[in-house]
């Protein structure tokens, strides 16, 4: 079967498993930021139980493996009485997974915001929710979007393994199509080119474009 | 069935488990072994003086970088043979890795390389030093202190990223820990004891890994404050 014909047949299939991984990126990217702005602050909260919740939480999901904690949330909170679907447990999975770098991405990003910015703040008599809402947030953004653009490449690479949880993602196609077919060359190399130009063409020039925004927010942007 | 965690059942699969953990930390190794000299080559084929090189070089890397290492796996296990190679599961595995992480620690190498101060350079074209005489003795000492933190993480990497190989069939920790629960027809231990073990070799390696770092930057004068 030549390559047009294998592409006419099961293109479709795979495109359809494509715009489940686009739904599984978006929200798990949502379910990360979230959760490592909540962690990156908790983390430097002076409150030693609040701080400590979040390095545990963050030790915990750096330190053992996604795949582990997929399976985890898949197979053995049912055991527990919560039984999430399929999708649900991948994005849940992926979110807490990827929260936890974030968290050190956004705590490094504070830390980074110049120490006069948070003494003029205060001096100016802001509240200190307004401080960290209105001058050291949208300050962290053109530091913390670099290294978070990593952080979602390597997510958008990440939601492959969600076809291990039965997710009918891109990953799950193409193996769901190798195993008819055995067209293993054909299948797996479409998948691959697929995630290729999703993160080159699409992915990567957006984490780009945000970057030159929040730099040209704060003031930072080329003329 | 019972809910809840059952010690006894934990206690009885534990010889399985520890003997599997053993599995996952060779193929660890030897996949972190090949992805340190393949990321040499990688290297090399950046710095070489040849544009045409340089370009496939980078765009292999791209490649290799932008897509997940579970299809990567899938493509090497089932397409080989395809073309007449028929390499063992474990053998695939390690290859893999071994390419995948290869591209990082080709970036950590480059990042060391040009960490070392430019006057380094310029100092020995001055003393008159062949070209392999001052990486040698002057350039890789003063690299590889930099390259240290990052060669670690991703030795770390490497270990967390092993469980992918249960799904082309090695017999690593997590994929036993899959027979097992099947077989048994519970999943809340052997899944558990597999987070737990993981816990007990990262966390350790990842603090040595910051410990390392901090001296590394102690010796070179780069205290933070």
């Amino acid at each position: 079967m030549s390559y047009f014909a294998f592409l006419a047949e099961h293109g479709t299939t795979l495109l359809l498993g494509t715009v489940t991984t686009i739904k599984v990126l978006i929200c798990s990217m949502i379910l990360y930021v979230i959760i490592s702005m909540i962690f990156g602050l908790m983390r430097l909260s002076k409150n030693i139980v609040i701080q400590g919740i979040a390095t545990v939480y963050i030790e915990f999901f750096r330190g053992t493996s996604l795949l582990v904690q997929l399976f985890w949330v898949y197979y053995v909170l049912p055991f527990f009485g919560i039984s999430l679907e399929a999708f649900v447990a991948g994005v849940v999975a992926l979110g807490l997974n990827f929260g936890a770098y974030g968290a050190e991405i956004v705590r490094a990003g504070i830390l980074a915001v110049p120490k006069g910015q948070w003494e003029a703040a205060h001096a100016l008599n802001f509240s200190p929710g307004k401080r960290i809402k209105r001058i050291i947030i949208p300050q962290i953004f053109p530091i913390i979007l670099p290294p978070a653009a990593n952080l979602t490449v390597e997510l958008l690479k990440a939601t492959a393994l969600v076809a291990l949880v039965t997710v009918v993602d891109l990953t799950f196609e193409a193996k769901q199509i190798n195993s008819i077919t055995w067209l293993s060359a054909q299948c797996f190399g479409t998948a691959l080119l697929i995630y290729y130009f999703m993160a080159r063409f699409a992915l990567v020039p957006f984490l780009r474009w945000l970057e030159v925004l929040a730099a040209k927010k704060v003031g930072r942007g080329k003329a | 069935m019972d809910m809840g965690f059952r010690w006894d059942f934990a206690y009885e699969i534990l010889p399985q488990m520890l003997l599997a953990t053993f599995n996952t930390i060779i193929a660890a190794g030897v996949g972190y072994l090949i992805a340190l000299v393949l990321g040499l080559f990688f290297l090399l084929g950046q710095r070489t003086p040849f544009k045409i090189i340089n370009i496939i070089n980078r765009e292999i890397v791209e490649f290799i970088r932008s897509t997940p290492l579970l299809i990567q796996l899938f493509f090497v296990y089932f397409v080989l043979p395809q073309f007449g190679i028929t390499l063992s599961a474990w053998v695939c595995g390690m290859i893999t890795i071994g390419l995948h992480f290869g591209t990082y620690l080709s970036e950590v190498y480059r990042g060391a390389l040009e960490g070392v101060s430019k006057t380094q350079w310029e100092a020995c074209r001055a003393l008159n030093f062949s070209t392999i005489y001052t990486y040698r003795r002057i350039v890789l000492p003063q690299a590889f202190p930099i390259a240290i933190p990052g060669m670690g993480n991703y030795l770390v990497g490497i270990f967390k990223d092993t469980p992918l190989l249960s799904t082309i069939g090695v017999a690593e920790l997590f994929h036993a820990a899959t027979a097992v629960g099947g077989y048994n027809y519970r999943y809340l231990e052997p899944y558990t004891m597999v987070g737990v073990i993981f816990l007990i070799l990262s966390i350790p390696a990842a603090m040595w890994v910051r410990k390392l770092e901090r001296s590394v930057n102690e010796a070179q004068g780069k205290i933070k404050q």
